[in-house]
This record gives C-alpha cells, sequence and structure tokens, in this order.
C-alpha cells in the first residue's frame, strides 16, 4: 500500500510541478525545520517518512528468546527470505542500532502467528547484550523504533537448487526460519541439522518439528548436553549426501569456521553460504588517538576498540549497520593516520593529504587517525 | 555555567577538543584544563584587581581550586551518569510541545485581523504563543541542543551537529562563538566578547571611552534587536570592520563565506516570518495583522533572551577576569572562573524552562561552602539591577581628584577633532 509522496517524481508533469512547488511553500514555512519535523509529530509511520516501525507484540520463543512483532511504516519495501534489517532502538534514552534476520513471510500474508503486513525478527539474549536483553526481557509493544529497509544476500536464489541443507545453531536459526516458511513448498528435498544446548533452547522448536513430522524437512537436532558439541565429521551419518547439497549455515563463529574448513576439505567450498553475527576478530594492536574533524572531538581508544564504538562513547553521531564489516553502512573518509583491520590485523595508512573511505566498525586505531565527521 | 570544558560527554578516556585548544591562550601542548591538578605552581591569586575592586577568590588555596575542581568532576560525572529515558522523554516532550505550539498559534494567526467586538483574540493569542514557541525553540531547545547537551542520545534529529535555531545566527556560527570562545574565556577581560557584547560597558574594569556615555540607547537597541546582534557578534563583524586592513584574504574570504551564510539566514527566516504566513493570512485579510504578530513575536524572544543573558552575565556581584590570570588555568581554575562569571536566577519550574535552565542549584551549596559570592535574584530584580549598571557605567569611574564631568568633557573635545567616538 503505496501513496505517492509530496513531490515524488512518479507524478505527471503538471501535477509534479504543483507538487514541488507546494513542497516548496511547506520548506520556507517551516524553516529552520523541514517539513517533515512537523509530520513526523503527527504521523512518525506515514510514507516518505524514516523508515520506523511499532513493536506490536513480543512474544516469548524460549527461556531467553523472543519474537518482536513490529508493524512497519508505509515506506516499507519488503524483502527476500533470509535478508536482514537495522533495528534502531532507545534504551535508556541512548539509540543503539542492531542488525536482525527477518522471520516473517515475505508475501505480507500471515505465518506463525504474526499478523498481517507486520514483520518479524526474533532475538536471543546474550548475557551482558545491550540490545538483545533490552528486546527479551524489557521492551514493550507500543514502543517506537528506527528501522531500515531489508539487506543481505544470505537468500535462497530462484530457481530453488534441487537439494538444500541448513546446518544452524543457537539464534542462527533466524534467517532458516524466515526461509522455511516462505519457500518451503517451493524445496522438493531439504535436509536440516540445528544445534542447541539444551532441548529447552531450541527456539521454533514446535514448528521446526511440524515440518519434519508432515515429511517436507529432514531435520536432526544436535543438543550439546545430550550428544557433545557437533562433530562436523557426523554430517556423512546425519546427512550423508551433504556434499551435493547448496548449503546455508548461520551460527556462532566457532561452528561458521569449522564449516568452512570442513567445506573447502571436501572441495565443495562455493556450495556454502554463511551468515556471520558478528565479525571474526584476530589480535588487537595497541591502540592510539582518534581524531573526528567536524565534531572537533579527540579521545583516546585501546587496539581492540573499533572506531564505530569509540565515536559513539564519545557522542560523536557515527554512521552504523551491521557492526560486522558487511554492510559498510559505516564507511567514513579517513583523512590521515593509521588503522588496523579487526578480521585480519591488516594496517592501513593515509598520508596527509589523502584521503581514504575506512569501515569504522571493523577498523581500530593504530598509533592515531583522523576521521571526516 | 556549564560544567566542564568539552561540550560533549566523554566517559571512558580523556577526550578534548582540538578547538579549546588552538583557540587557548597556551601555544601548544595538552590543554591543562583537563586536568585538576598543574605541572607548574600556578600564580597566587591577587588580592585587588585594577579597578580596586577586591578579587572575589583571592581566599582560595591552591588546595581548596583542587578540590573544587575533583568536586566538580564528580558531579559532572553524576549527572552524565543519572541520564536516561526520562531526560530523553522529557526533551522530545519539551520539542513536541513547542511545535505543536507554533503550528496552532500560526494557525490562529491566519484569523488575526479578524475582530470580535472590537479586539482581535486570534491576534493576541496567536502572538503570545508564537512569542512563547520562540523563546523555547531558543532557550530550552535550541541552546541546550546546540550546546551538545543532548548528543549523548544519539538521536540525529536532536543532535548538535544537525541543530538549526529560530534565530538569525546560523548554528554553525553560534557554535563556534558560544562553545569555544565564550565557555572558554567567560567574562575574561578582552577575550570573551560576551562581555558587553563588545559594545556596552559591564564592568569597572572595562576601560571606558565616550562611545559608552550613550550606552543605554545601544543597550535597548541591543535587546530589541538581540537576534541580529547575536549574528553580527558570532560573524565577529566587529572585529572584521576594525582589522580589515590587516586581514589575509584567506581571513577575508572565510569572513565573506561566513556574511553569505548569515545573510542566507536572515533571509529565510525574515521570508518565513514577514512574507510566507502574512500572504497566507490574505485569504481572511489579515496579512498586515500576520506580519506585526510576527515582528512582536520577534521582539519578545529578542528582548527575553537578552534579558536572560544579561542576568546570566552582568548583574551587580559577577566578577570579571584579567587575561593573564587565566594562561595554564587547571581544570579547578577554571570552574571557579564559571562560576563566579555566572549569574543565578531564582524562579519556578516553568520559569527555568523558559530561561533554558541555566541556573544550578547545586553548585550554590559548593560556592557557600567556600565563601564564594553566589548571585542570585528574581528575573525582574537582576534584570534592573543590570539596567542600572548599564546606566551607572555610561559614565568613567571615581578618580580622585577630578571630576567625572571633566573626563567626559575631554574626551568629547578628543572626539571633535578626530571625528569618532573611539569606537572601531
Ligand atoms: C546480519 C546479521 C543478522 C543478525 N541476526 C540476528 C538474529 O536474527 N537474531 C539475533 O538474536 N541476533 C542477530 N544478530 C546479532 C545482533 O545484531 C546482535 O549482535 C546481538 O543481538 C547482540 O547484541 P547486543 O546489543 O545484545 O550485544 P552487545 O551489547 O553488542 O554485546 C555484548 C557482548 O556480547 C558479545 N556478542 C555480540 N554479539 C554476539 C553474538 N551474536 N553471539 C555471542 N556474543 C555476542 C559482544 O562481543 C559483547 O562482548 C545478527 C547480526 C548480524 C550482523
Ligand atoms: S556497520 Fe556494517 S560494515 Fe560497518
Amino acid at each position: 500500500m503505496t501513496r505517492p509522496r509530496l513531490g515524488a517524481p512518479t507524478a505527471p508533469g503538471p501535477v509534479r510541478t504543483l507538487l514541488r512547488s507546494g513542497r516548496r511553500v511547506a520548506e520556507l514555512l517551516a524553516t529552520p525545520l523541514v517539513p517533515e519535523d512537523y509530520l513526523d509529530l503527527l504521523d512518525p509511520l506515514r510514507s516518505g517518512a524514516d523508515l520506523r516501525g511499532r513493536i506490536v507484540e513480543i512474544r516469548p520463543e524460549t527461556a531467553d528468546a523472543v519474537t518482536v512483532v513490529i508493524r512497519p511504516g508505509r515506506g516499507w519495501l519488503g524483502h527476500v527470505p533470509g535478508q536482514y534489517i537495522r533495528v534502531g532502538i532507545d534504551i535508556d534514552g541512548v539509540r543503539h542500532w542492531r542488525a536482525y534476520s527477518l522471520t516473517h513471510r515475505a508475501d505480507g500474508s500471515p505465518a506463525a502467528g504474526i499478523p498481517k503486513d507486520c514483520i518479524a525478527i526474533t532475538t536471543k539474549a546474550i548475557p551482558d547484550g545491550k540490545v538483545s536483553t533490552h528486546l527479551v526481557r524489557e521492551a514493550r509493544a507500543g514502543t517506537l523504533v528506527m528501522l531500515d529497509q531489508a539487506t543481505g544476500d544470505f537468500t535462497i536464489p530462484s530457481p530453488a537448487p534441487a537439494k538444500v541443507l541448513f546446518l544452524t545453531a543457537g539464534s542462527g536459526v533466524t534467517p532458516v526460519i524466515g526461509m522455511l516458511r516462505n519457500h518451503l513448498g517451493e524445496l522438493a528435498d531439504v535436509a536440516q541439522v540445528h544445534c542447541s544446548p539444551t532441548a529447552g533452547d531450541v527456539i521454533f522448536a514446535r514448528e521446526l518439528e511440524a515440518y519434519a513430522a508432515s515429511g517436507r524437512l529432514a531435520l536432526s537436532v544436535n543438543l550439546d548436553d545430550e550428544h557433545g558439541v557437533l562433530d562436523l565429521a557426523r554430517l556423512d551419518l546425519l546427512v550423508p549426501d551433504w556434499r551435493e547439497r547448496e548449503t546455508w549455515t548461520c551460527g556462532p563463529t566457532g561452528l561458521l569456521d569449522a564449516a568452512e574448513r570442513h567445506w573447502a576439505d571436501a572441495g565443495v567450498a562455493d556450495r556454502l553460504h554463511t551468515e556471520r553475527f558478528r565479525p571474526t576478530v584476530v589480535e588487537p594492536g595497541e591502540g592510539g588517538e582518534i581524531t573526528f574533524l567536524t565534531s572537533d572531538v579527540t579521545v583516546d581508544a585501546d587496539g581492540s576498540t573499533p572506531i564505530l564504538d569509540a565515536g559513539e562513547e564519545a557522542g560523536v553521531l557515527m554512521p552504523s549497520g551491521c557492526r560486522m564489516g558487511i554492510c559498510f553502512g559505516c564507511v567514513v573518509t579517513m583523512r590521515q593516520g593509521a588503522v588496523r583491520d579487526l578480521r585480519t590485523g591488516d594496517i592501513t595508512l593515509v598520508e596527509p593529504g589523502d584521503e581514504l573511505p575506512v569501515q569504522t566498525c571493523v577498523n581500530a586505531v593504530a598509533g592515531s587517525c583522523d576521521i571526516e565527521l | 555555567m556549564t560544567l566542564a570544558p568539552e561540550r560533549r560527554a566523554i566517559s571512558p578516556t580523556e577526550a578534548h577538543h582540538s578547538g579549546a585548544q588552538h583557540a587557548s591562550s597556551k601555544p601548544s601542548g595538552i590543554n591543562p584544563r583537563l586536568s585538576v591538578t598543574s605541572d607548574t605552581v600556578r600564580p597566587p591569586r591577587p588580592a585587588y584587581k585594577k579597578s580596586g575592586r577586591p578579587n572575589a577568590d583571592a581566599h582560595l588555596t591552591p588546595e581548596d581550586i583542587e578540590a573544587i575542581g575533583v568536586e566538580l568532576d564528580a558531579l559532572r560525572k553524576e549527572v552524565m551518569d543519572s541520564r536516561g529515558a526520562r531526560d530523553a522523554a522529557y526533551i522530545r516532550k519539551v520539542i513536541a510541545t513547542q511545535r505543536y505550539l507554533e503550528m496552532g498559534s500560526r494557525a490562529l494567526l491566519l484569523f488575526s485581523g479578524v475582530k470580535v467586538k472590537g479586539v482581535r483574540p486570534a491576534w493576541w493569542l496567536g502572538t503570545a504563543g508564537l512569542s512563547v514557541a520562540k523563546i523555547l525553540e531558543n532557550m530550552e531547545i535550541g541552546h541546550n541542543v546546540m550546546h551538545g547537551q543532548w548528543d549523548w542520545m544519539r538521536d540525529p534529529k536532536i543532535h548538535s551537529t544537525a541543530w538549526e535555531w529560530d534565530n538569525a545566527s546560523p548554528s554553525s556560527q553560534w557554535k563556534h562563538s558560544h562553545n569555544e570562545i565564550h565557555h572558554t574565556f567567560t567574562n575574561v577581560l578582552g577575550r570573551d566578547n560576551d562581555l558587553g557584547y563588545g559594545i556596552l560597558r559591564v564592568d569597572e574594569d572595562q576601560k571606558w571611552n565616550l562611545f559608552f556615555l550613550f550606552q543605554p540607547i545601544w543597550h535597548v537597541g541591543n535587546a530589541l534587536l538581540f537576534e541580529y546582534s547575536i549574528a553580527a557578534y558570532d560573524l565577529e563583524l566587529g572585529r572584521y570592520v576594525a582589522t580589515k586592513k590587516r586581514m589575509s584574504e584567506d581571513e577575508k574570504a572565510k569572513f565573506r563565506s561566513d556574511a553569505k551564510e548569515v545573510v542566507d539566514k536572515i533571509k529565510r527566516q525574515a521570508t518565513k516570518d514577514y512574507v510566507v504566513h502574512p500572504v497566507l493570512s490574505a485569504a481572511t485579510g489579515s496579512s498586515r495583522t500576520t506580519l506585526t504578530a510576527n515582528v512582536v513575536a520577534n521582539l519578545v524572544r529578542n528582548v527575553w533572551t537578552n534579558t536572560v543573558i544579561i542576568c546570566g552575565h552582568f548583574p551587580p556581584g559577577i566578577a570579571t577576569f584579567e587575561k593573564t590570570s587565566i594562561e595554564g588555568e587547571t581544570r579547578g581554575e577554571w570552574y571557579v572562573r564559571q562560576m563566579l562569571g555566572s549569574g543565578n536566577i531564582s524562579g519556578s519550574k516553568a520559569m527555568h524552562v523558559m530561561t533554558g535552565n541555566l541556573s544550578h542549584q547545586r553548585i550554590r551549596d559548593l560556592m557557600e561552602r567556600y565563601d564564594l559570592p553566589y548571585v542570585t535574584g528574581s528575573l525582574g530584580k537582576q534584570a534592573a539591577s543590570v539596567y542600572w549598571k548599564v546606566v551607572e557605567l555610561s559614565l568613567p569611574n571615581k578618580v580622585e581628584g577630578r571630576r567625572r564631568r571633566d573626563i567626559v568633557r575631554l574626551a568629547a573635545k578628543k572626539a571633535w577633532r578626530k571625528k569618532s567616538l573611539g569606537r572601531f
């Protein structure tokens, strides 16, 4: 349901001119603010507004995981199952952005109790996790959250491959449940291996079991307390033809690293698609001084603190996204200095007078650096 | 006063503003205001100033000053740590209230020309509402947001780098002059332009010249046109006029681009208040009355903001400082200067909101403990005392053996010969 925007380029000629002059008058009236500042008061979810959403329900899934159902603003453009969105939520008055995989049906129809035209994310509380703990324990229906359009390439191509394997662990099941809810009908042969610490921790347990019982999903659940942590060599038993399957895997870093090695060793690395929730970090360096030029702030940061975190802590308005080096939402210009990529340990140097875009979420200062912010 | 030299809350690691540094009187190195202790022995505070008045902080020992620095740093941390959802909800509510009030008032003004039994109710209500909306925007919202007081929320719409206020001065220039110059040089003679905005003599230690003889007129004019004086002052127009001949091409180009920014902002503001809104009111024949309503609201806002600011800086009892006294100043000394250089307004909660919460009751207790004069009073009383001071200091200081009349006459004669008031 999209309504024409003020001054939208799709309107025909004379209407467009009229809309544009209407917008011009509105701007003159609203200065020094913009018309949106007033419209946002009246309807923050209108089309044309910055994308926001209102939490309509928070539903427990396990003891420490919930599904958050959100009614997005009218500017919501939809998603491809497996993709994620960025959610900005105010906790103790401070805005925090995090990425979450979408779990609702892409065609907007109700599924798994998620009402029509709503979107859903599922999160598991991480001990000391700022946003996940807040969503699981404190967030309430009615809260307005900031959103971004869906992105990500952890998706099933069309036409769908004949044989599919999902290898998931913990909250890594979220993008996969999104795919299952949307694509199960199109997939001829689907196997899933899911790992979880205990039976009670399996998110979407009943739904997965129901898919399995109906014969549409070959499910094996590996419970750490019963079977021990999954050794990938056991895949030969659980899913003997795993090498032939197009595989999507999502879970903790340890599992993903092991899977990448295992698939590479079998010579089928190109069959494996991974979704990481966190960056893999190597040894940090010594840190140093970061100067934010426009904000006129200088901070000392250690070698393991991403520039993004150091800037946010100092009150600098940092753009951000996935916070793990995949979306490039955090890229800013570095004027001079040295930074270390926390994933690889590589140092990037910028001589004075040069400039280079850097991803602040996966780079830490190495000595000193000047950031254009 | 503000609680620290930095504009922003920086908790985990030490941070500083390079801006404050290059504007500081120390040539290079670490900003001494970051530390409550000093490597070098700080000079003792002189008991008297040039004008012969006593120095309010002469009795403080270096240990006292260090303790004050530690205590205020702790208070600052307490304030920073206690910020939370309630504060965020508060500023959002103030902003929403201000916007609804402005929209409502402007809507009323569309009918400002309509007479009911001989009066124009929409004009009166609309003008009052618009005046309050503009004051709220400038004082409780704009001033504090541009100060970086709400940056911690990380809301890009309520952030010092994004806010533009309903005033002639562009926020970028206001931020430069207010945060970097004013708070670094609060009440330092010859450094802080706020001290009389360069056109008023508000302290006995400011040198008198003939220009100040007419300062009651300058003062009233300044209050009425306050938003334009702020713009001129943030632009450093006075400095440009005075030192134009000695300026480099780069400095001149910078001034020209700043000036263009101010002119563009004034144009936009004036178009909104004095053209577009009156034209929209034409349908009810209310153009003229909407125009007067906007003029009055801007005047009210100007006089109000001017009054609050002069009460914060110039009432009797507020201290001023010598340029040399702030060289190598420690954080504790900076705090003491901020406290002695700011006045407070006593009054209701609503009064505090309308004055941008510039008062700090918590500071009072500390100042009394250290026997420092805490200057406070109602807005009316403080404003009256400042107006009186403006009249009083329009004349030169009393000097033993000379009549003030003679000093003025001599200055007038000199000015006549030079065809100048001794300014610019
Ligand atoms: C593309 C993408 C999709 C995502 N989808 C989901 C999803 O569907 N559901 C979901 O619950 N999360 C998802 N995440 C992870 C999510 O964005 C947050 O990182 C997670 O909720 C933790 O945030 P937090 O604020 O609670 O923890 P923080 O306060 O940021 O971190 C607290 C501590 O936990 C550690 N930590 C951070 N993330 C993790 C993690 N994932 N596992 C273990 N330790 C961690 C940190 O290093 C830190 O020490 C996704 C991340 C990405 C990049
Ligand atoms: S935040 Fe996504 S790449 Fe940095």
